[in-house]
């Protein structure tokens, strides 16, 4: 059995509670329950996640980079829609 | 013997279990068949390795001759050692690693469950903190039994293979002797044979979903627990002790 054979999936982990889960990486595994198993062994192992989704990476569905012209370029001349002359108050953190 | 020279007994035994194990599964360090599993196994590895240390730590202070864990793991004989033969048996492949895994996670899970409640502090106290690991060695391996056994063709045999050739040595780990009884009259130590009532019908289970054939139980290899090992070991410890025994007391 080559790895080669075995689906891609994204890991998302949620590096504590009130976080939200966030892409750590990808990986080879046979199954669901696989992937979870390997995301535990390869991407928690330092105690990075208290939970863990994932996703097999044919069912994500990406923008085309032929596309970021119309797609973000745009926004770049809009600096009105940054919230940016608000003063976020001390203690609040993760904005 | 008095009840601290079987506590002392029965606590190598299992950090040699553990230590012996760890240095099989380490040699997969980088020999992985697949990167994720490169990882997971030797995970693994440094788990046993750790209860290793833990366990042969308090050996060393039940003894009383002033050697530590280091000095136990690297430089004993081979009949000091006292694991099982079964945690000695070489790699040869993945699926012989797997069943022999399989067939330890489950005897040192149900081992560490029932050391929860033993009158040894110290004991507890390391059982508590394997648990959680061994716990996942468990579901791992199982796993594993069930991918590859309800798998194609090939891996079912394979496995099945590994499984029927490796059985034989599944019936020391519940092979009581004054050791064992000693330390389960003094409340210290576990009750091999309810833990192998429920090591068969766990496995049995296991084994069915995997679509896999249960061996019977026929004659067992013993000797481990005493000393007396298979050809394999001399070179385990050959490999293992290399570094201590070419450069005494080196520290890195």
């Amino acid at each position: 059995m080559s790895s080669s054979e075995w689906p891609l999936w994204e890991v998302f982990i949620r590096s504590k509670q009130g976080l939200d889960h966030k892409h750590a990486g990808s990986l080879r595994a046979a199954d669901a329950e696989m992937a979870i198993e390997n995301a535990r062994d390869v991407y928690t192992r330092r105690s990075e996640g208290v939970s863990i989704w994932v996703v097999e990476s044919k069912y994500i569905t990406a923008s085309s980079p032929e596309d970021n012209a119309s797609f973000f370029e745009p926004s770049d001349s809009k600096i009105y829609r940054h919230p940016t002359f608000y003063e976020v108050p001390d203690g609040i953190e993760h904005m | 013997m008095t009840k601290n020279e079987a506590l002392f007994k029965y606590v190598t035994r299992i950090g040699d279990n553990s230590l012996i194990l760890g240095q099989r599964l380490s040699e997969w360090c980088g020999h992985g068949p697949v990167l994720e599993e490169d990882i997971a196994l030797t995970n693994t590895a440094l788990d046993l390795i750790g209860q290793a240390t833990s366990l042969l730590k308090y050996a060393g202070e039940l003894e009383g001759k002033g050697r530590n864990e280091d000095q136990f793991a690297f430089l004993r004989y081979e009949h000091e050692y006292l694991n099982c033969l079964l945690v000695e048996l070489p790699n040869t492949d993945y699926a012989y690693t797997l069943a022999r895994q399989f067939l330890f996670d489950h005897f040192n899970y149900l081992m560490y469950q029932e050391l929860l409640d033993t009158d040894d502090k110290q004991l507890a106290a390391i059982a508590e903190k394997s648990l959680k690991e061994v716990t996942y060695h468990r579901r791992r391996s199982s796993e594993w039994m069930i991918r590859l056994g309800d798998g194609t063709q090939e891996s079912h045999e394979r496995i099945q293979f590994a499984l029927n050739d490796i059985w034989e040595y599944s019936g020391e780990l519940f092979e009581a002797d004054e050791v064992d009884q000693m330390m389960l009259d003094a409340g210290i130590g576990v009750n091999l044979a309810k833990i192998k009532t429920e090591w068969h019908k766990n496995v049995a289970e296991v084994l069915e979903a995997a679509t896999m054939t249960k061996p019977q139980d026929d004659f067992m290899q013993l000797g481990g627990k005493n000393g007396i090992h298979t050809e394999y070991m001399g070179y385990i410890l050959a490999e293992m002790q290399y570094m201590q025994r070419a450069y005494p007391n080196c520290e890195w």
